[in-house]
């Protein structure tokens, strides 16, 4: 496979197993510096434990991950260093529920990047402007809806100004009516250029924003292309059953 | 919430009850002598005050504030100390951990007594220059701290194994050390979540200040002691259960409006 680009993301033969279970068998994945990557796949098929290797939150069992030039899967690589580059956000949010949003955003650019008071809180105040959060400052996570939280979650880590973001199905949890709100700030970030690797269910939000839709079944890349041709038609008959349910489920 | 006539039910009511209670006692055979024996008043007041040959309970039992006080700060530092260290993982860190688990089990499985004359007696009697000049009261701080460290230990420990992990999660995602990750995003959860038990060791801790008593000094129940010793009477006893009581409830009522304001919080939707 040939190197991306700049700041881009490399997966090449990543294994992982828990226990008996080997969720992913010989992962690649190349991921262009101002690219969107879609992940799709059936709920199982390892689309989140991807993500948690990229960042670092799970160890690869062999294989190796190159994000930036750098192959942060190598022995006495510093995790947290790695960690401050790539953001995440996750389909439960995980807000700090005892810190309030300003505190959530400012927390980690204060106590990992060092960053003072002042210039944190002024940081936060600008993203949260900017997704039309500004009211919400002083709320607790637990007194926002849910797409409000999940754009806070979304603030909280591009406050780190990472050069990646790693997005596992942020609308999964959402009522349908504010699933809207979410997907437009993604599609905001996409438009900036900010290099992101997308697992979701939502395939019209895949097809409008991928460059590359990957479609992982069973712990491997089953088949990858552009969302054009992976949604109208798809090569590998494993992908043409998935979409088919999916479609019969109405999500597509 | 009780309006103004729920008030006035629940006082008549209460009135009336005690005054049940109290004919009941004075009407029963041998009340004139359970009267005297724990309730004369004179007594009450000489074993209050103390007298040239016996401490007054109240100032002694200033003692068993002094010893709650000193040894609850140690406590809820040592114990956290511990319970960070259980919760620290990965095969380096083994021993420690180990020991921390060894620990816990050992002090909370020993009879805080028997801990009691280990240190107070076996300490001391060990002939050490550097312990000769420590105070008996010390070595009962220190049975206690060790012994009650040991339980809040576990309670903190319960609280930080209540924190979901993907809070630890997302912490770690934004690039927060393993040890910030605890001190910003768990602890103050988990903390939060146990007050309402840890409260609750802290008021037997209350009580077993008591037990430095063995070791020689003079709290309240050891002068309530000599005081009934040396007059045949046991309103002194009275006195320094009073005492205790009135220290306990405080903290009492603290907890349960904390479990209270909890419930309410969580019924009303929030987990803050
Ligand atoms: N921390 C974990 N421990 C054990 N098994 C896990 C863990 N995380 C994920 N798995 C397992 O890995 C498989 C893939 O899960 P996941 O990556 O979440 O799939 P997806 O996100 O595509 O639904 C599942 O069988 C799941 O049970
Ligand atoms: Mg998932």
């Amino acid at each position: 496979m040939t190197a991306p680009s700049g700041g881009g993301i490399l997966v090449e033969g990543v294994h992982k197993s828990f226990g008996d279970n080997h969720v992913l068998r010989g992962i690649d994945v190349k991921v262009d510096e101002h690219e969107v990557v879609c992940l799709i796949g059936a709920s199982g098929s390892g689309k989140s434990t991807l993500l948690r290797c990229i960042n670092l939150l799970e160890p690869v069992d062999s294989g190796r991950i190159v994000v930036g030039g750098e192959e942060i899967t190598a022995r006495r690589v510093d995790v947290d260093r790695v960690r401050r580059g790539i953001g995440i956000v996750f389909q439960a949010f995980n807000l700090f529920p005892h810190m309030t949003v300003l505190r959530n955003i400012t927390l980690a650019p204060r106590e990992a990047l060092g960053i003072d008071k002042k210039a944190a809180e002024e940081r936060a105040a600008s993203l949260l402007e900017r997704f039309g959060l500004s009211d919400k400052r002083d709320e607790y996570p637990d007194r926002l809806s849910g797409g409000q939280q999940q754009r806070v979650a979304i603030v909280r880590a591009l406050a780190m100004r990472p050069s990646i973001m790693l997005l596992d199905e942020v609308t999964g949890a959402l009522d349908p009516e504010l699933v809207a709100e979410v997907l437009q700030v993604i599609r905001e970030l996409a438009h900036e250029g900010m290099t992101m690797v997308i697992a979701t269910h939502e395939m019209g939000f895949a097809r409008d924003i991928a460059s590359l839709v990957c479609f992982l079944d069973r712990g491997v890349v089953a088949e990858a292309g552009p969302p054009e041709r992976i949604f109208t038609d798809p090569q590998e008959p494993r992908t043409r059953q998935f979409l088919q349910r999916i479609i019969a489920a109405g999500r597509l | 919430m009780l309006g103004n006539r729920g008030v006035l039910v629940s006082t008549a009511s209460t009135i009336v009850v005690l005054g049940l209670i109290a004919l009941a006692i004075a009407m029963s055979p041998g009340a004139d002598i359970v009267r005297e024996r724990f309730f004369s008043w004179e007594h009450l007041k000489q074993s209050f005050l103390g007298t040239e040959t016996s401490p007054s309970v109240v100032s002694a039992f200033l003692l068993n504030i002094r010893i709650f006080m000193t040894a609850e700060v140690i406590i809820l530092v040592l114990a956290l100390v511990i319970a960070v260290v259980r919760s620290i993982p990965g095969p380096v860190f083994f021993p420690l951990r180990a020991m921390a688990v060894a620990y816990t089990d050992l002090f909370r499985g020993i009879p805080l007594i028997l801990v009691l004359y280990m240190i107070g007696f076996g300490v001391p009697g060990l002939g050490l220059k550097y312990f000769s000049s420590v105070a008996d009261v010390t070595y009962g701080i220190v049975a206690l701290v060790l012994v009650y460290s040991a339980y809040v230990a576990e309670v903190y420990r319960a609280g930080i194994d209540s924190v979901h992990e993907s809070q630890v999660a997302a912490a770690r995602s934004l690039g927060l050390s393993r040890w910030k990750s605890m001190r910003f995003v768990v602890l103050p959860q988990a903390i939060r979540r146990v007050i309402p038990p840890l409260l609750n060791d802290f008021i037997g801790l209350q009580k077993d200040t008591a037990l430095v008593s063995v070791l020689g000094s003079i709290e309240a129940a050891r002068a309530a002691q000599i005081y009934g010793a040396e007059n045949f009477n046991y309103a002194s006893y009275v006195v320094a259960a009073a005492l205790f009581v009135l220290m306990t409830i405080p903290l009492a009522r603290f907890t349960d409006h904390l479990i209270a304001r909890d419930r309410r919080r969580r019924e009303a939707g929030f987990a803050r």
